[in-house]
């Protein structure tokens, strides 16, 4: 069963606008964080054990402590600028629920003691912008924003920035150095981002998701948020789920759940006459489970690490037994390639060579060595540069050979597919 | 020659105050010129944005380069964009591509003849659980069929 937190009134579309959402209990939080010690709240959101929705899962409320008692003025940036492959919850709070996203902001601030934020929304998506626009004006007009917020003496401002198509920028420096007015290029941490952040001052950057959450802690305390999940990761979370299933879908269920529960009864499980051959847990970057390891991992951090892989921005990617996996490691060989910044060495020139040596299998051209060399360049990408692409482009290259090692011999071998009727690779680009 | 209009002008002087640096406005700015210039940003334009944020040419043409939603060449009047990554890819986003190649004629980033149409392909636009999908100009279409995005297509034309 899902376990609606986050999404209870994302189906009622009077929810997304100010008057709707105050029905439904908005802005309500906002009122009680204002009556809290902002250190409180910052205390209350590490022990609920929030972590990170974005994708690297570090604990939000840890991240909030980093901040330097300095006296300078700081920064919140909310990273809307979903693009991980297989990823679209952002997209949905932000269209369904602008407000949501916009009070736990504000509570967020609050907490941290930061007068400007931004939300940083991928350029695409361009109706979650108009959106998100007209409730942040909403807002304005309603003195939630702006000076001495609801009486509470706190001011705040909050803006939009919209990226231009770049990945990168989803990595929380390259966010920084775009917002900045520079190219999406990541920087070298440390220092991190809450030392030194948006024009040198302390910054954090959380995901849409994260910062919609704490107004439920807020809401239910430590204790009811940890009602639900498990004890290393607390809380509902919210899954998109893309692929073969019957029900695609974004999906919010407690931490913990097993995967073969969201699979086979949320989502429908696969369409009739197919098999369950692989699922890419986390977002494009994570590493592949087979079938198998699929129906025994549970949704948290802890169980997917047990599998080596991640629970990464919750973009469960679920193929049938009719896919390609040299076709499929070919489509992200292409998009990470696309996608490298071309600052560090390794990721620039790595994601080249995947590239082009997986599209030669396809193409007929592989040696039975060349596997070997892609085994070699991915371990070459890993923990070698200034960001995490370039680990996020081995990951699937690696894994993907590893557990579906049969599929590549049989293609550098016999030249076509070892799934019957799978033509798709003599589309590549 | 391509000239901002009085209001394209009032737009960049409203943003370079609108951020703490003016350099954040050029992202903003060089969107202003695209949309005004028939989804395109011509050469001639950053020597005009240069002058009136007062920023070098640099600067601008480091944004105009590395962010992939700026075109530097003309485009079609419908910018048509076909996801083409994994979960798109699994459902057709492909066939949905060359489909829309062969049925306006045009490949890569060409004009069909009577201006109307360009067909790229692209990577994730999040909106994975409705694949395959189309993005043209500022707005998606989802689930899609090969005729189905024919017809919304013309319809739009």
């Amino acid at each position: 069963m899902q376990v609606k937190v986050l999404s209870e009134h994302y189906d009622k579309p009077e929810f997304q606008g100010l008057e709707g959402y105050k029905k439904l209990g908005g802005y309500v939080e906002l009122e009680k964080a204002f009556k809290m010690d902002p250190k409180q709240i910052i205390e209350d959101v590490k022990a609920a054990g929030l972590r990170g929705r974005g994708g690297a899962g570090f604990p939000t409320g840890v991240k909030w402590g980093f901040l330097p008692d300095n006296g300078e003025p700081r920064y919140l940036l909310c990273n809307a600028d979903e693009g991980e492959p297989g990823t679209f919850k952002d997209r949905m709070m932000m269209e369904r629920a602008p407000h949501q996203l916009i009070e736990g902001m504000i509570i967020s601030s609050f907490a941290i003691g930061s007068k400007k934020s931004y939300i940083y929304v991928r350029g695409e998506y361009d109706e979650s912008i108009r959106i998100l626009t007209k409730a942040l004006d909403e807002a304005y007009k309603a003195g939630m924003l702006g000076k001495n917020i609801l009486g509470s003496g706190f001011d705040h401002d909050m803006d939009i920035y919209v990226g231009a198509g770049a990945y990168i920028c989803g990595e929380e420096t390259a966010m920084i150095s775009s917002l900045e007015g520079y190219k999406g290029q990541p920087k070298l941490k440390p220092p991190f981002p809450a030392i030194e952040g948006y024009l040198g001052k302390p910054t954090i950057v959380n995901n849409v998701e994260s910062l919609a959450a704490v107004k439920y802690i807020i809401r239910d305390g430590v204790e009811g948020y940890r009602k639900h999940g498990t004890e290393k990761s607390a809380g509902t979370k919210l899954f998109s789920v893309s692929g073969n299933v019957v029900k695609p879908g974004n999906y919010e269920i407690p931490l913990g759940m097993p995967m073969k529960t969201l699979i086979n009864d949320l989502c429908g499980g696969m369409k009739p006459g197919r098999q369950l051959k692989a699922v890419i847990p986390g977002g494009s970057s994570t590493p592949i489970l087979t079938a198998e390891e699929a129906m025994k991992v549970n949704m948290d951090y802890e169980s997917m690490a047990e599998f080596g892989t991640f629970l990464g921005s919750g973009a469960v990617i679920v193929i049938d037994d009719s896919n390609c996996m040299v076709d499929l490691l070919g489509v992200l060989m292409h998009f990470y390639h696309h996608e490298s910044c071309g600052q560090c060495t390794p990721c620039r020139e790595g994601t080249g060579w995947l590239n082009k040596l997986v599209a030669s299998i396809y193409k007929g051209e592989a040696k039975m060595t060349d596997l070997e060399l892609i085994n070699g360049i991915s371990n070459h990408m890993m923990g070698k540069t200034i960001c995490a692409l370039s680990d996020a482009a081995a990951m699937p290259a690696l894994s993907f050979l590893k557990k579906f090692r049969e599929e590549f011999e049989f293609y550098i071998r016999e030249g076509k597919s070892k799934v019957k009727g799978s033509s798709y690779a003599q589309m590549h680009h | 020659m391509f000239k901002l209009s009085s209001e394209g002008i009032d737009f960049v002087k409203k943003e370079i105050e609108r951020y703490e640096t003016r350099r954040s406005a050029i992202i903003p700015c060089l969107y202003r010129v695209q949309k005004e210039n028939k989804g395109w940003v011509p050469p001639e334009a950053v020597a005009e944005l240069s002058q009136l944020m007062d920023l070098p040419e640099a600067w601008i043409n480091e944004i105009l380069n590395f962010y992939t939603m700026f075109n530097k060449e003309p485009i079609g009047k419908l910018h048509v964009q076909v996801c083409c990554n994994i979960s798109c890819c699994m459902n057709g986003g492909r066939e949905l591509a060359s489909h829309l190649n062969k049925e306006f004629g045009v490949q890569g980033n060409e004009i069909s003849k009577d201006g109307n149409v360009t067909i790229t392909r692209v990577e994730c636009l999040g909106s994975c659980d409705t694949a395959p999908m189309m993005q043209v100009n500022d707005n998606y279409y989802e689930n899609l069929t090969p005729e189905k995005a024919v017809s919304v297509i013309k319809e739009l034309m």
